[in-house]
């Protein structure tokens, strides 16, 4: 099967018939000039006065002001969690908090294309994936829990479910709205009230939730949406009368926040970084796992924890894999995130762009090999066209950290036993993915990998009935399915 | 060949793949070229038991005047007929530069002599035809007679002469994906300059997943020998969309290289007028009804 050198030239994938710009609409979307902070079911000005600009990763044309939250505001914020904790939340029948969350579900697809626009404008996303990825996943988290509410018993059968109290929740900016859904939805489905503060880079579509939460009338200070960066996450952490924190972020903010807790009451759920491995047998087939593997690292621009950004190729196909996936990188479309036909969108903020132009940097100081889509780069913007690495051993900084970008690094194996060793060679467990056509590799490979979440055969496939969630640094506690009740409940 | 050992295909990955395709948009002079692109592609078919000369004639007329009221437009690829009407559309189209592909080989089942399909293809060749289409023997195949299935393409090719010999996998007749990739491998080791689909008289015809196995397929085979095959998904492409989804998938999977009718075919009879339809719509920005179309 090996294939060293092929006798057809490489094939060219642009230069005729090229697509022409297919932009979505951005008339039906209303974005304000100023967002303030959703406290109480009402939106308040900043009590320091201040606000920070968010901007469209894509073009650097300004979008909006972003009120910044201070602790007083924090103070005021799960002030209000408490009391609606307390007064309502706590005291109302399960079949009726069932229904404002269903209520807040069928109100994200009512708005879903809006939705799906502003975030693909405030995060770099293309709308492609906004509009079939993130949306509809972002509701199916509320139809998925607000199902739970009235069935805890059943969950935990012989056990008094408790809601914990008021949640702290810390969300990134790789997905912005379903994050936040599933943040939300778990926590209002168990019964507790929440303090959300979505990434400083990503709060357009926090604050339409918001809105959309004004709109479905849930009882005020239910959920709360605070607004701002790192100061504005510590302060909600370190709040004595907040329960429990859900963070997903980078595992050093997840240390932090590890120790500022320690020694208190505070439950706490940390979904942190990845650095998965991607595995493909010379048994598998091999056009799709090629397919997976793009899907892996370059959706989302690899802002993506459980990016499958470490690809192993048994080594009796390596050539001809490295081979398809050359070829189905040039078939990619870089450009304005809002084209239905992009593929590979912006890069989410500056400082993001410098971290992987950095490891871009290093990987090639280390003497691995870079590839790169070779495409017209936009002139303004952030950008990163999709990148592989070969010639890289597992000592390699780009084997070892996470990027979060659009960074691939290849490496090949020979057995079995040796590609589950080095997949399993990370400080990181967050996900891995297998690529072989005999079920019982499968089987072998997944009881051992040190991975919360193993794909076979498909990569970065998401539901709300399954559980997501880390080993080792990756993080502790599950989101989504049954288990993602557990972190919300005392029992 | 029996020991054929072909690389596996996942359905479910192939879907994922023609998802990404149909999501696709193509818009203004993409559209319009791709619409122009799709028409020099076709091969205008008849392939009923009532053919009659009359109606044949009346084809091969369409095939070199599409639609005349619009200067500009391209011809269709072929024609493609049974091998006793090949003389007649070979006079019909003289001069224009469209080709004549013919069926042959005791199509569509396949069920005869070796023989036999071959004084077909011969009298389909000998009447001047510049391609045909061939049916594998499914019955074999699907026995593990491989060996047989590569020999009779391997004899058919010999036959055509300087003929193209597209053959005919009718792959809603192969039961999966994965005998979609073997069939298409043995045809191409044994000579085929085209793989085709279907015969058009077997449900489902061609689809997108089963045309993006074999451009796959065709890829490998490039890229271990440099030699480049033609493709053409035939039957149940009927309107301008789908076509266009087809060649969409051509050029993300072959590259630009294949974006071209000595490289790509629609086998399909009523896909030229939708096309034409499409066409005149991108002009003059509204549709027009079906009846200022000829239907022959």
């Amino acid at each position: 099967m090996k294939q060293k050198n092929s006798k057809g030239e490489a094939l060219k994938f642009s230069g005729k018939w090229d697509l022409a710009p297919a932009p979505e609409s951005t008339d039906h979307i209303e974005i304000k000039k100023e967002y303030q902070l959703f406290i109480n079911g009402k939106f308040y000005k900043p009590s320091s006065g201040k606000y920070f600009p968010s901007i469209n990763p894509a073009n650097e044309k300004h979008l909006s002001m972003i009120a910044e939250a201070n602790e007083k505001d924090v103070d005021r914020a799960v002030k209000a969690a408490r009391k609606a904790f307390d007064g309502t939340w706590s005291k109302i029948s399960a079949k009726e908090r069932g229904k404002y969350i269903y209520r807040i579900a069928r109100l994200i697809q009512e708005k879903a294309r809006e939705l799906a626009v502003i975030e693909s404008l405030d995060g770099g996303k293309p709308i492609r994936e906004a509009r079939d990825i993130d949306v509809p996943i972002a509701a199916a988290h509320f139809f998925y829990y607000a199902g739970w509410t009235d069935k805890l018993k059943y969950a935990f059968p012989n056990q008094s479910p408790k809601a914990v109290g008021v949640a702290g929740q810390v969300i990134p900016w790789n997905f912005p709205l379903m994050m936040a859904a599933w943040k939300i939805a778990p926590a209002l489905a168990t019964g507790n009230t929440v303090v959300l503060k979505p990434a400083e880079t990503t709060s357009l579509t926090a604050l339409k939730l918001a809105e959309i939460i004004q709109e479905a009338d849930l009882p005020p200070g239910v959920v709360n949406i605070v607004t701002g960066a790192g100061a504005t996450g510590a302060a909600i952490v370190n709040h004595s009368d907040v329960d429990k924190i859900a963070f997903t972020g980078s595992t050093g903010v997840g240390k932090v926040i590890m120790k500022a807790i320690a020694g208190t009451e505070k439950k706490s759920t940390m979904e942190l970084g990845g650095k998965a491995a991607n595995i493909i047998f010379e048994d598998a087939p091999l056009d799709q796992a090629v397919e997976g593997v793009i899907n892996g690292i370059y959706f989302n621009q690899g802002h993506v924890c459980c990016a499958g950004s470490r690809l192993f190729i048994q080594e009796s196909v390596y050539d001809v894999v490295l081979r398809k996936l050359k070829d189905r990188i040039q078939a990619l479309v870089l450009g304005d995130p809002l084209d239905k036909n992009t593929d590979i969108g912006a890069i989410n903020s500056k400082e993001q762009l410098a971290t992987i132009n950095k490891y871009l940097k290093i990987g090639q100081k280390e003497g691995a090999d870079m590839f790169q889509l070779s495409c017209d780069i936009p002139k303004k913007g952030f950008w990163c066209p999709p990148t592989l690495f070969t010639n890289v051993s597992q000592s390699h900084a780009i084997a070892k950290e996470e990027i979060f970008g659009p960074v691939l690094a290849v490496q090949t194996f020979r057995t079995i036993d040796e590609v589950i060793t080095k997949a399993n060679n990370t400080p990181f467990g967050l996900s891995a993915g297998v690529w072989t056509d005999k079920g019982s590799k499968i089987f072998n490979l997944t009881s051992q990998m040190r991975a919360g979440v193993v794909w076979a055969n498909t990569y970065n496939k998401f539901d709300p009935t399954s559980p997501f969630g880390g080993y080792k640094e990756s993080g502790h506690g599950r989101e989504g399915g049954l288990h993602g009740l557990l972190p919300y409940l005392n029992i | 060949m029996n020991m054929i050992n072909t690389p596996k295909v996942d359905k479910v990955g192939i879907e994922d793949r023609i998802s990404r395709i149909t999501k696709r948009s193509l818009k203004k002079e993409a559209k319009m070229e791709g619409l122009k692109m799709a028409l020099n592609m076709v091969d205008l078919t008849t392939l009923e038991g009532m053919d009659t000369n009359n109606k044949v004639s009346q084809m091969c007329y369409k095939a070199m005047h599409l639609h005349d009221e619009h200067p500009g437009l391209p011809t269709v690829a072929a024609v493609c007929v049974y091998p006793n009407f090949v003389k007649l559309a070979v006079n019909s189209l003289k001069g224009s530069g469209v080709k004549v592909a013919s069926v042959a080989t005791a199509f569509p089942s396949g069920h005869s002599t070796l023989d036999i399909k071959i004084k077909d293809t011969k009298l389909a060749v000998d009447s001047g035809a510049n391609e045909v289409d061939m049916v594998i023997s499914r019955g074999k195949f699907h026995s593990g007679d491989f060996n047989f299935v590569y020999d009779e393409i391997a004899s058919i090719k010999e036959a055509c002469g300087k003929a193209r010999l597209k053959v005919i996998l009718e792959t809603g007749e192969l039961g999966n994906l994965d005998n979609v990739r073997k069939a298409s491998d043995i045809a191409m080791l044994a000579g085929a300059d085209f793989i085709k689909t279907s015969t058009g008289k077997i449900k489902p015809a061609a689809t997108l997943p089963v045309t993006l196995v074999m451009l796959e397929a065709i890829k490998d085979y490039y890229y271990k020998t440099g030699i480049m095959i033609g493709m053409k998904p035939a039957g149940g492409i009927s309107n301008a969309k789908l076509a266009l989804q087809y060649l969409l998938l051509v050029k993300e999977t072959l590259g630009i290289k294949w974006l071209d009718n000595h490289w790509f075919r629609f086998g399909a009879s009523s896909l030229a007028n939708d096309l034409l339809m499409q066409i005149m719509k991108q002009t003059t920005g509204s549709y027009q009804s079906a009846n200022y179309f000829s239907k022959d």
